[in-house]
């Protein structure tokens, strides 16, 4: 009996490779190409008066240098508006080289390709743009203020404002016998994969046929926005997302200006092309997510249960909105977190700024509703001096009302529907795990010990696995080897692995004979992309189908050969045999030759496969009507909407009564993503997103200053969480299955980053005994509170 | 990010070292363990037109031991002196202070000697070489010489090597008997610059405090020494009262305000710094 993989925790399949130097990342390839550097804006907001290029041309080596006026047709023209939405009431998109005007820093103006990146930066570095500067507008508030405008015809500064609202907030909150309000703010991060976006093109001239790789998280949307700038047949375009060092989600956003210079370069140059971002481009020219001023009013009854739920919140989306709003329609309906809240309201400006733009980013939108939401349930548990788990539990959606209606529309455009889950099934788990009502003994006795702790804890729910579909192509070659291709982009999350777990099972196959092949647009043309924590359910799921399509076919083929019904065939390690008759059998391998009736023998397997070798019914033809030669198939998953995974954490924080110095002692976690394909690769999956959200909660902060220069972009001074502030992470996990899918699944992607802002601040508040409304949070400015609230209560 | 046009040299002695720097004058940069100097090429903040890169010269990877001192030359890297088990038995202090420079994988490549003539105020072996009143071995184009700490550092970034000059070695003087010292700083993420730090020595002579001092990490802008003793002079160490110390520290320090703290917040943590470091060293 072969052990089923499903579920196993089996050590990913690709890392032998990936850490032993095997990778095949952007930059490892093409090095014969041109190589590309830009002059990038180092005005927020200015006016383009001239470009002088003429010292730059001396530099041996050069081979092109671009301004936007010498970009051809649709080349020139804007960059495409990805996700319109009725909402985005003036939505503006840049181009690909800056047109007349710039609106960050970072903004692409001139484009150098030379024989290798050093000459293109000293050619770069000579070249002189003389710009008239504008008014910038940094930060939320100079934008909500609208003294100066970003763009001239989004007034206000307001690229789209939404509005959703479920029941009677007003008559509701009037009614409610008590009401709070909290005024939050959370700042600006990013991703920061370890390799930033690339891009390497290919042209054959004698093929006429473009070929991409790209640091991408969506070949096929990278494949088709390219084939489109350029003019050219989708046939004669095909894009490759190679090894990609992580995304996090910068990396869906496309096309990048990049995505689109670089290969029209080596079509007009004759001569492949290259551009590797480095870090510093990586921090003012990818996006940036996450900063939002929220406004929160609550009102709630003497047990704590909310009533009313009024939320306002202003979102700086940057300086464009290629991808929509998607970002702060995700804070508006995920807000809501595990509860029910009465009577919901939800209104959001997203504004424009002089500052990069901002796309999702690992969690898209969800950290930043889950902290309102969850600083609001602290404030209503201290209002009442109630135990914070309690009001929590008290808000909960129940498992037997699900599935879950909240009424409102999700990101997809499809109802805010709960699938499953079992809430105080989770928080019972939590408080056990990281022992909830033996803390306040902890901290009594720290406290005698002159030590400052706290305890903090957060849920959400996180919509996973969008649409609209993904698809599974399996190929069962004759030597018994299965070739599974997808189409979603793989950026280290072990897709190899757990997609081959899902095969080996469906199939009956060992294992180590599958071989899965992402973001490969020649394999499989049709996908969406790797985003919304989708690669397991959608592409997992896709798999599962095409390999039943396989698997049926195989028996068909062998109940035939073995002259048998397919029903008492079963297919373990390969073989295909009669259920309780053992003996009689066929490899899969066998069955791989005999679907594919071949004229030439070639070798030894096809000597077997040849229109004489057979003992054929001379009656029929070598392929039925209705089948096509080669053990092979494809079969798509759709869903109707999404399926919403959760979790809580809770940590225990210590503070330094003195320096105000910020430490994790504890961080547990409470995580439920339905059916688990691989145990392991979930636990990895979380941890690296509480890594992240730990960047999220106490390091990281995009300090731009007034003029909107980013005063932090590098490693050097924009604090990324090394493993040594990263908290030992304990996790037990609640398998609730979806409904919605063939295998039970839902995402494990972001879950982690989510709750941890809104965790670390409850934590925080927890041991300092004062409110926490601004993250992330510094020693220095939880000791500039102190002061502040010291002062306070001296008055 | 790829640094600008540069001629590279490759000297393999002290000597040819000297005169290679005396023909560029101020167009040549000595090129050590480059943990700073390669960063700040790559990000074109500094575009020398020729790099003199001493890491073939022979000799000057040697830590020596003395009765008097530790004599460190231009190429030891922060991990061997770390490491250095006869370095640690003569003064303490100089792994107290190198387990906070940055990382391991920098410590690997980047130099005690190269830190110090960078000048960083933000730099811990700097602060280090002033609280041992370590000599600075110095050659150029006109012979050697040598120069106390004290008067080496000019400014953030600013010593008073000459472009033309080698800084050979650097002499850390050991302390005298009855000295403990401590290191402490306080950084955002393990390794980085520091906030704030302190290094502290203290003399103790039959039992009572004789002689206390110490430097500062990235509060200063020249790592100079503050002297303690006339506040603690004669207390015992287990007991000292070491607020006695706070204005004297506040008096000292100068820090700024960035993107990462307050200068307010630095003076306190400077303060809290130099009380826990002296508690430490007392211990």
């Amino acid at each position: 009996m072969s052990t089923r993989q499903f579920g196993a925790p089996v050590q990913r399949r690709e890392d032998p490779r990936l850490v032993t130097g095997g990778g095949r990342y952007l930059d490892d390839l093409g090095h014969t190409a041109y190589e590309v550097a830009f002059v990038r804006s180092p005005h927020a907001h200015a006016r383009i008066i001239d470009i002088d290029l003429s010292d730059a041309w001396e530099v041996e080596g050069v081979q092109a240098i671009y301004l936007h006026e010498d970009l051809p047709d649709r080349v020139g023209e804007s960059l495409p508006l990805l996700i319109p939405h009725p909402a985005l009431i003036a939505p503006r998109v840049g181009y690909a080289l800056a047109k007349d005007e710039v609106n960050h820093v970072g903004e692409a103006i001139a484009m150098v390709v030379a024989t290798n990146r050093y000459l293109a930066e000293d050619a770069a570095a000579r070249i002189t743009v003389t710009f008239s500067s504008l008014p910038s507008v940094v930060g939320l508030e100079n934008s909500r203020a609208a003294t100066h405008l970003v763009h001239e015809e989004a007034a206000g500064n307001i690229s789209a404002h939404l509005l959703q609202e479920v029941g009677n907030v007003t008559a509701a909150m009037a009614k409610a016998p008590n009401r709070l309000t909290l005024d939050l703010t959370i700042e600006r991060s990013a991703c920061m994969p370890m390799e930033g976006k690339g891009v390497y093109a290919v042209w054959d001239s004698d093929d006429e046929r473009l070929r991409i790789y790209s640091s991408t998280q969506t070949s096929t949307g990278v494949r088709a926005a390219v084939a489109a700038k350029l003019g050219l047949p989708l046939a004669k375009v095909e894009c490759i997302a190679p090894d990609v060092g992580g995304g996090f989600g910068v990396k869906i956003m496309h096309p990048w200006p990049e995505e689109v210079l670089i290969p029209w370069a080596a079509r007009t140059l004759g001569h492949p092309v290259k551009w590797t971002e480095d870090r510093r481009e990586h921090f003012i020219s990818s996006s940036h997510e996450r900063g939002q001023l929220q406004e929160v009013e609550v009102g709630f009854d003497d047990d704590g249960r909310v009533l009313a739920l009024d939320v306002r919140f202003w979102h700086d989306n940057g300086a464009y909105t290629p991808y929509g709003i998607i970002v702060p329609i995700i804070t508006a309906t995920q807000l809501l977190g595990p509860y029910k809240p009465g009577a919901y309201r939800v209104e959001f400006w997203s504004l424009y700024t002089n500052t990069v733009l901002v796309t999702p980013y690992r969690g898209a939108g969800r950290p930043q509703g889950c902290y309102a939401m969850e600083r609001t349930m602290d404030a209503i548990a201290a209002h009442l001096g109630l135990d914070r788990a309690e009001v929590r539990s008290r808000n909960f959606i129940l498992p037997e009302e699900m599935p879950y209606d909240h009424g409102l529309m999700f990101q997809d455009g499809r109802p805010l529907k709960y699938d499953s889950g079992d809430f105080p099934a989770s928080l019972a788990k939590l408080k056990a795990l990281v022992g909830w009502d033996d803390f306040a003994a902890y901290k009594e006795q720290a406290t005698r010990e002159g030590r400052r702790v706290g305890l903090g804890i957060g849920c959400y729910v996180e919509g996973t696995g969008v649409g609209p579909y993904e698809g599974g192509h399996i190929q069962v070659e004759t030597s018994g080897r299965v070739n599974v291709a997808t189409g979603l982009t793989t950026q280290g999350q072990g897709h190899q692995t757990i997609l081959a777990q899902i095969v080996a099972d469906e199939l009956g196959v060992p294992i180590d004979s599958v071989h899965v092949t992402t973001g490969d647009t020649r394999r499989m043309a049709y996908a969406v992309g790797t985003f919304a924590s989708r690669g397991a359910v959608m592409s997992g799921n896709a798999v599962a189908l095409a390999a039943r399509v396989v698997r049926a076919k195989a028996l068909r083929i062998a109940a035939e050969a073995l002259e048998v019904s397919a029903e008492d065939l079963e297919i373990e390690d390969g073989i295909i045999r009669v259920k309780g008759a053992p003996d009689t059998a066929l490899a899969l391998a066998t069955v791989a030759v005999l679907s594919n009736p071949l004229r030439y023998a070639f070798d030894e397997s096809a000597r077997a496969a040849t229109q004489f070798a057979g003992t054929f019914d001379p009656d029929k033809p070598p392929i039925a009507d209705d089948e096509e030669p080669g053990l092979e198939g494809q079969d798509f998953y759709s869903p109707t909407q999404a399926t919403f995974a959760n979790g809580m954490h809770a940590a225990i924080v210590e503070t330094d009564p003195v320096t105000a110095e910020i430490r994790i002692l504890r961080y547990c976690v409470i995580h439920d993503c339905g059916i688990m394909v691989n145990p392991m690769i979930v636990e990895g999956q979380v941890h690296g997103g509480v890594a992240q959200g730990v960047g999220g909660a106490l390091y990281e902060r995009m300090a731009y200053d007034e003029s909107g220069q980013l005063m932090n972009a590098s490693f050097m001074d924009f604090l990324m969480p090394y493993a040594s502030e990263v908290p030992h992470i304990e996790t037990d996990h609640l398998e609730t299955p979806s409904p919605l899918n063939p295998l039970g699944i839902k995402g494990a992607g972001e879950a982690g980053t989510i709750p941890v802002t809104a965790v670390i601040a409850s934590a925080i508040e927890d041991a300092e005994g004062f409110p926490i409304r601004s993250m992330p949070i510094s020693p220095t400015q939880l000791w500039e509170l102190r002061q502040q609230h010291a002062r306070e209560d001296a008055r | 990010m790829k640094p600008g046009p540069f001629a590279y040299h490759s000297p393999t002695s002290v000597e040819q070292t000297v005169a290679t720097l005396g023909e560029l004058g101020h167009d040549g940069k000595v090129l050590a363990g480059g943990q700073s100097l390669i960063p700040i090429l790559s990000m074109r903040l500094a575009k020398p037109a020729h790099l003199v890169d001493i890491n073939r010269v022979v000799g000057l990877d040697q830590i020596e031991v003395t009765e008097q001192h530790i004599r460190v030359g231009a190429t030891v890297r922060h991990s061997a002196l770390e490491r250095d088990g006869a370095a640690y038995a003569a003064i303490p202090l100089l792994r107290q202070a190198l387990e906070c420079v940055a990382h391991p994988a920098i410590r690997n490549r980047g130099t005690t000697v190269g830190s110090i003539a960078h000048a960083d105020a933000a730099g811990e072996m700097p602060a280090v070489a002033a609280l041992t009143e370590a000599v600075m071995e110095v050659v150029g184009p006109r012979g050697r010489r040598e120069v106390a700490a004290g008067d080496f550092f000019e400014g953030a970034l600013e010593t008073v090597l000459d472009a033309e000059e080698l800084l050979e070695a650097v002499r850390f003087g050991r302390f005298p008997e009855g000295t403990r010292t401590a290191f402490i700083e306080s950084a955002r993420r393990q390794g980085d610059y520091a906030l704030a730090g302190v290094a502290v020595a203290l003399t103790v002579i039959d039992g009572v405090l004789d002689r206390v001092r110490a430097s500062y990490v990235s509060v200063t802008d020249v790592p100079g020494v503050l002297e303690l003793t006339e506040a603690l002079r004669g207390q015992e160490p287990a007991g000292a009262d070491w607020s006695a110390v706070d204005d004297l520290v506040q008096a000292h320090i100068a820090p700024e305000a960035d993107i990462h703290a307050t200068a307010d917040y630095r003076r306190m943590l400077a303060g809290e710094l130099t009380r826990r470091a002296l508690t430490e060293a007392a211990r």
